[in-house]
């Protein structure tokens, strides 16, 4: 991935968010992103994103679960290590249905946890960069990216006039890459956060 | 757009519910005729009163979960049902004629005796006189009159309670936590009687105790599933013609899609239940528990009539409602809903047509036009009883107060 210049928008509340996010989208600005601390009802539609494939992605692996117990068992109870068990036929089919639909059920949400960590960038030993600590928290965090037209004092200036409490230009990698955060970075080093009771 | 507040029958709705219900008696009445008089083909009109038992017993169950569903979504405290509540409440008028219907069929089957519970004489049998407690006349009578007779009054009380407020709207929020506090209640009462019967005894009592030797102890779980996938899908096949008819302006694909995911969950939930049901018996493969699928599977030993009519049920309610309700697309799209709502209505249907007729009849199928005109008649009773409750009352409950809740609905 590349490393490319953002103007970073902080917003107090979720209220204004979707003001903010249709009025950016409309002058033609290019929204990377909006951070929140909890999932925001009808904000992906405000956004203009398209439905997740992520329920795709579930089906198939569900598909895959199945086809593989039911072959896997099938060789095994008819063609590898036959056994009569209280005299049902080898091709015992009601008796591998829980275990297909374990199965099924196990590749699904395994394969479509991996899958959403992975559209992510979610894992283990992976960094990533933050555009704000407090999005996780209780900032609404809209990243918008820079184009070679963009003009950022102006963009600035229009976030703004938008709501946004704290604005301010980062440049940042987008991608993933390999790191840690407890031995790298040590957050807040530096700022002085005041908390008002 | 001006809001359409009350429900004003369409010609067309009258005619069709005329029409069906017209379809229905003369379909009684020449069954009678054909099958309802004993004679030496027809041994004690049996085939007649089979039939007339899968009906009334069928579309009973299946409009008393509309009010199933009004009381349990009560006590979740739901609040995305609103908006259409007063549909679901009009379906749950129909059990009045029905019941009454309903009462009538199986008070004769006990009375005139055409032969369909075999309980009815035990005499030197030893299981079925070990189950005379249960299985015996007054019981039966007893407790048909108490289940129909409660859910009618049960189910009068949670309409009354909703037009409630039609006019006098709650003063505060106290009197509107008070208002809910009082659903609740009722709507409890109505779902541990509901318990006690749908789920519990009274498929025993009509359906089970046809095979009054075989027992399941899922079978009621079973009928219950069966009857409240058949009732939410006709409760969306209200919801979708209403829709069409540009009444319920705040209903829109947001509650289709949420009554899609409760036909889809509970076609599998039933699935579930039939496997259960079929797993352990096939497991443990003992002469007397696997009698109930010697009419119903073909086995390497056994040919079973009503096979190919089990599977086809089964692919209806199984297969069908987990490929095509799978998608969220197609959980909101009225067409599809509505036509996965007939399927699982029809399959439900067939399920309950193999309960009763492959148990008294298991050497051959003989579903027949005469099975088809009984249902038509009670189709065309359910649209009839549901189109004349539905003008009676406002169509939206405006003064609930989960009524903003419902028609900002998300899902």
């Amino acid at each position: 991935m590349a490393v490319k210049k953002f103007v970073v928008g902080c917003f107090d509340e979720e209220g204004p968010l979707f003001d903010a996010v249709k009025k950016v989208r409309k002058s033609g600005y290019k929204l990377h992103d909006v951070y929140t601390p909890f999932p925001i009802h009808g904000l992906d539609k405000a956004m203009g994103l398209r439905d997740t494939s992520i329920h795709t992605a579930g089906f198939l692996y569900a598909i895959f679960g199945t086809t593989s117990m039911l072959s896997f068992m099938t060789w095994v109870f008819t063609k590898d290590f036959p056994l009569n068990v209280g005299g049902k036929p080898h091709f015992a089919l009601p008796a591998w249905i829980p275990i297909t639909f374990e199965f099924t059920v196990l590749c699904a949400c395994v394969g479509m946890v991996i899958t959403f960590c992975y559209l992510c960038q979610l894992a283990p030993f992976v960094k990533k960069h933050h555009f704000h600590l407090r999005a996780t928290d209780d900032r609404f965090v809209m990243v918008i990216e820079c184009t070679p037209k963009t003009n950022e004092s102006e963009l600035s200036s229009f976030m703004t006039s938008i709501g946004a409490t704290e604005v301010n230009v980062q440049n940042a990698e987008t991608g993933w890459w390999l790191g840690r955060y407890d031995k790298e970075q040590k957050l807040f080093e530096g700022q002085s956060e005041t908390v008002s009771a | 757009m001006a809001i359409k507040e009350f429900f004003a029958i369409p010609a067309r709705y009258r005619t069709w519910s005329l029409a069906l219900m017209g379809v229905g008696i003369l379909s009684v009445i020449i069954g009678f005729f054909i099958y309802g008089i004993p004679n030496e083909h027809n041994h004690h009109g049996a085939r007649f009163w089979a039939s007339l038992l899968q009906n009334s017993v069928y579309f009973l169950l299946v409009v008393n979960a509309s009010m199933f569903f009004i009381c349990a979504t009560t006590l979740a405290f739901g609040g995305w049902q609103i908006v259409f509540r007063r549909v679901t409440e009009a379906i749950s008028v129909a059990v009045i004629p029905l019941g009454i219907i309903t009462l009538i069929v199986l008070i004769a089957l006990v009375t005139v005796d055409p032969h369909i519970f075999h309980w009815l004489h035990p005499e030197g049998d030893k299981i079925l006189m070990g189950k005379s407690a249960f299985l015996n006349p007054t019981f039966y009578i007893i407790w048909t009159i108490l289940a129909i007779g409660l859910w009618i009054v049960l189910g009068y009380k949670m309409r009354q309670l909703s037009r409630e407020l039609d006019n006098n709207p709650p003063v505060d929020a106290e009197a509107g936590r008070k208002y809910i506090f009082k659903n609740t209640v009722w709507a409890a009462i109505f779902i541990v009687w509901f318990a006690l019967t749908v789920m519990s005894t009274v498929p025993w009592l009509w359906l089970m105790s046809i095979d009054a030797h075989w027992y399941s102890t899922m079978y009621s779980w079973y009928t219950f599933a069966s009857t409240f996938v058949a009732g939410m899908a006709l409760i969306t096949i209200f919801v979708v013609y209403l829709k069409n008819q540009s009444y319920l302006e705040y209903t829109n694909e947001e509650h289709i899609h949420d009554l899609g995911k409760f036909m889809f969950a509970f076609s599998i939930f039933w699935t579930y239940l039939w496997f259960s049901q079929y797993m352990l018996i096939w497991y443990a493969n003992i002469p007397e528990e696997t009698v109930y699928f010697n009419s119903r599977i073909t086995s390497k030993s056994h040919n079973g009539a009503y096979s190919g009519l089990y599977w086809f049920m089964f692919a209806l309610n199984f297969l069908a409602p987990i490929l095509i309700l799978m998608r969220r697309g197609s959980k909101r799209n009225y067409t599809t809903v509505t036509f996965m709502a007939i399927v699982i209505i029809f399959g439900h249907w067939l399920d309950f047509y193999q309960m009763v007729f492959a148990s008294l009849f298991p050497d051959h199928v003989t579903l027949n036009l005469f099975d088809f005109g009984v249902a038509a008649g009670f189709v065309g009773l359910i649209m009839f009883a549901t189109g004349r409750a539905l003008t009676k009352a406002p169509l939206l409950a405006k003064n609930h107060p989960f009524i903003k809740e419902s028609i900002i609905h998300h899902t």
